[in-house]
């Protein structure tokens, strides 16, 4: 019952949170940007722009500029993430790719980097009046869901072990939907939620800000406007 | 403007970036007068707000998202970092949390929100989402009123994500049911109509322009001239109208013929394009943007002419350099050795590293001299082939002509400059107050260039922004005419090829006086 309920769970998660993003990532790529608006100064070649986008996402080059506390929490928090994620590879994976076994250690420590920056962003949102003022409910709970996904994962591994071995088989028997029996520990069941409501909840959500970077013409659009005629096709219509 | 700041202590640092205090709702009943309903039809628009308001909205809003790219993703990326909060000089300035650049933004999304996504649909309260009603309806017209577009916050933003484009959206959806804003209106009618934002019939600019022949002529004895209309010549100028009538304004156009005259080069300007500016760009109105500089690209076409430079202003520069090429492109007919459009900047730095002209520095020794960056310019455009150009270009040309130039703080100049408080269709009396609070942070950053190196004057490339300093500089101890076009510094320094010795004490009294608040209207 309880393994059956999960697996359902996580195809349902899996398919929206591909099927929404997919659909999401279509919607911002065909959408239009009639106007040149990059921020300048910025790259004059497709080169450059590669650049920018680099340090955007990989440095948060923006937030740096901005303010550095925000920027020191949210490093932590997605570096964390980053990290824990290609640590989880090791639950899908038969044999374990060689470099996912690398960084199992540095994993755990990334898990904390990762409670440290949500808690930091957390507090900061409830401390500091302007961003106190510009936060919904979701918001809120955007960051405590997260935070209980850490701290249910941290349990796992430093209060109660659970049986990974077994949670490994039901993972790998999803993927070629071989259901194998799902242990019934309390903080994994919270845990796999918990996942499981981020992925659904991802493509409806501030949580697009991750492939929304991607589409921002302030920051992909080439500053090369005399250079080169900028054109899109409804705009092209009113020429007719 | 607090009453400290009107009786400044000049010792005192002041730091320029400080957010005001937070005080909900200080600034929610600033309401700029609304449009005519012949404002409002002149561009196409209803005359006062129309029944189906909600609907047809909704209907906008979502045409809006569909054809920009940027409104859509921005729309949907905010994660309330907070990182723009404190980085809108409006913010700074009145402390109303509504002028913090996501709080903006937010007044728009909440509503996008409520009727384009799964979550505002169903859980409306959970994600801050909420029905359109007149309420908010009047709360877009007054907050997206006190935005000047200037990108600042866009620069601080982990995703890019710029307010101005938001602005401009709300402000395109408020015309399109009927709530245009009078100032931005009438002057987009004005240029449809006779060519310029002042609504100056081509008699008038002519004997203007002829008046200055004669005080250049006399100034220097030479036939500088000042040419209308001329088919044949080789560069159109399209500069800001307030050139022609406000001061100081006026020196920079004496300053831009000057350089033409020395470099011998044949220009023109034009009656059918004597106006640089596009307000059409501050109501986000594609279709208005473009019919404005379709007027020039025609003006080009009937003047034959090989090139075409912009005068110094900022937001134009901005639709010039950015969008021309897209809105009245392609510009095959022009000489294509050159960039089109030009910025003057560009083309009197190119005169001064070529040795075509050269300074008498010692003229500009009566000024101490620092450089407002013009944040259209700034962060919208460029100058030269370089990225960044925009701020050397300016700079370059003000230390060439001056022996005293010194930069403000860093955090207010170049990319992170703030803005003037006067752009984006806000320069208008009936928000005065909020253009005196939102020029404070750049008026703190002079005031503290005045103390640690005794600056007297601040240039700007931008006619709003030339305007608005003019009335907000006295609040700060600073004489009326404490700022300059750069090219002012150009005219009084350069050195004219068979120029007699201008008389000293050759008092500005002789140019003819500004047209009465000429300035206010541009
Ligand atoms: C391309 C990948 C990504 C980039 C470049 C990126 C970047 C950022 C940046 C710059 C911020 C703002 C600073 C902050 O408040 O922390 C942010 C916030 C946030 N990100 Fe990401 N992110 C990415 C992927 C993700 C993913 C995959 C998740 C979630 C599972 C995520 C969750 C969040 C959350 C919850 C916040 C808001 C934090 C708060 O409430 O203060 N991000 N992200
Ligand atoms: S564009 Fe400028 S005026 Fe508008 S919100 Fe951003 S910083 Fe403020
Ligand atoms: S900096 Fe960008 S993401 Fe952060 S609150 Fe402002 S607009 Fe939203
Ligand atoms: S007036 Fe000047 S400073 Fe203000 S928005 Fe325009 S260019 Fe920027």
């Amino acid at each position: 019952m309880l393994t059956i309920f999960y697996a359902v769970l996580f195809y349902v998660a899996t398919l929206t949170f591909v099927g929404g993003l997919a659909l999401r990532i279509y919607q911002y790529a065909t959408t239009p940007a009639p106007l040149k608006i990059p921020t300048t100064p910025g790259p004059t070649t497709r080169t450059g722009v590669v650049f920018r986008m680099f340090r955007e996402v990989a440095f948060f080059e923006s937030l740096f500029k901005s303010n550095k506390w925000i920027w020191v929490f949210s490093a932590l928090f997605h570096a964390g993430l980053l990290l824990v994620v290609l640590r989880h590879l090791r639950y899908f994976t038969q044999p374990v790719w060689f470099w996912v076994e690398l960084i199992q250690p540095i994993g755990i420590y990334a898990g904390f980097a990762m409670l440290i920056g949500l808690i930091g962003l957390f507090i900061r949102r409830i401390v500091v009046a302007m961003v106190r003022y510009i936060s919904s409910p979701s918001d809120y709970l955007m960051l405590l869901l997260l935070i209980f996904i850490g701290i249910s994962g941290a349990m796992m591994k430093f209060v109660s072990p659970v049986d990974v071995v077994a949670v490994k088989q039901f993972f790998l028997g999803l993927m070629v939907f071989d259901w194998k029996p799902l242990p019934s520990d309390f903080p994994l069941l919270v845990h796999l939620s918990l996942v499981a409501l981020l992925m659904i909840i991802f493509p409806f959500s501030k949580l697009l800000h991750a492939p929304g970077i991607f589409f921002s013409p302030t920051r992909y659009q080439v500053d090369n406007p005399r250079e080169k005629r900028h054109i899109v096709a409804w705009a092209a219509d009113l020429e007719k | 403007m607090t009453e400290e700041t009107k009786t400044i202590n000049h010792d005192e640092y002041l730091d320029p970036l400080k957010m005001a205090e937070l005080v909900p709702g200080c600034m929610s009943e600033l309401h700029s007068f609304e449009a005519k309903p012949e404002h409002q039809e002149k561009l196409g628009y209803p005359g006062g707000l129309v029944d189906d308001w909600h609907d047809k909205a909704i209907d906008k809003m979502g045409d809006l998202v569909s054809k920009y790219k940027g409104l859509r993703v921005f729309l949907d990326s905010c994660v309330k970092c907070g990182a723009c909060a404190d980085k809108c000089h409006y913010g700074m300035g009145t402390g109303d949390p509504k002028n913090m650049p996501v709080a903006r933004q937010d007044l728009f999304r909440s509503v996008y929100r409520r009727y384009f996504t799964t979550a505002g649909k169903y859980l409306p309260k959970l994600v801050g989402a909420r029905d359109l009603t007149e309420d908010v309806l009047d709360e877009w017209y007054n907050y997206f009123h006190q935005c000047s577009q200037c990108r600042r916050c866009s620069v601080y933003c982990p995703y890019g994500i710029d307010t101005a484009e938001i602005s401009m959206a709300a402000r395109e959806i408020l015309d399109t049911v009927g709530k245009g804003q009078k100032y931005c209106n009438e002057i987009i009618g004005k240029v449809h109509e006779l060519g310029n934002n002042l609504g100056l019939p081509d008699k008038a600019l002519r004997a203007t322009l002829e008046d200055f022949e004669e005080d250049l002529e006399e100034e220097t004895g030479l036939e500088i001239k000042l040419p209308l209309d001329v088919k044949g010549a080789d560069i159109l100028l399209v500069t800001p109208s307030a050139d022609f009538f406000a001061e100081p304004h006026i020196d920079g156009l004496l300053g831009y013929a000057k350089v033409f005259h020395e470099a011998g080069a044949t220009w023109t300007l034009s009656t059918t394009a004597s106006e640089a500016a596009n307000f059409g760009m501050f109501i986000g109105s594609y279709e208005n943007m473009r019919k404005v500089s379709l007027r020039i690209r025609k003006a080009a076409e009937e003047l034959g002419v090989k090139r075409i430079i912009f005068g110094e202003c900022g937001h134009a520069w901005r639709v010039a350099y950015s969008f021309l090429n897209t809105l009245a492109g392609p510009f095959d007919f022009l000489d294509r050795r050159y960039p089109v459009p030009q910025h003057i900047c560009e083309y009197t730095w190119d005169l001064i590293e070529r040795d075509i002209i050269k300074f008498d520095k010692s003229k500009n020794d009566e000024y101490r001299l620092t450089f407002h960056d013009s944040c259209n310019v700034a962060r919208a455009s460029r100058m030269g082939d370089k990225p960044g150009g925009q701020f050397d270009i300016p700079r370059n040309i003000l230390k060439a002509a001056c022996n005293h130039y010194f930069d403000m703080e860093e955090d207010t100049i170049k990319e992170a400059t703030v803005c003037c408080g006067g752009g984006g269709g806000l320069l208008t009396d009936d928000l005065m107050d909020l253009r005196k609070k939102g020029a404070s942070p750049r008026m703190k950053a002079l005031s503290n260039v005045r103390k640690e190196h005794g600056v007297t004057h601040m240039a700007a490339i931008c006619a709003i922004c030339k305007s608005q300093f003019a009335k907000v500089m006295p609040g700060y101890d600073f004489e009326i005419d404490s700022i300059l076009s750069v090219h002012q510094m150009v005219s009084n320094a350069i050195i004219l090829t068979g120029a007699i010795d201008p008389v000293e004490d050759d008092d500005d009294d002789e140019i003819p006086a500004a047209a009465p608040d000429a300035a206010a209207t541009t």
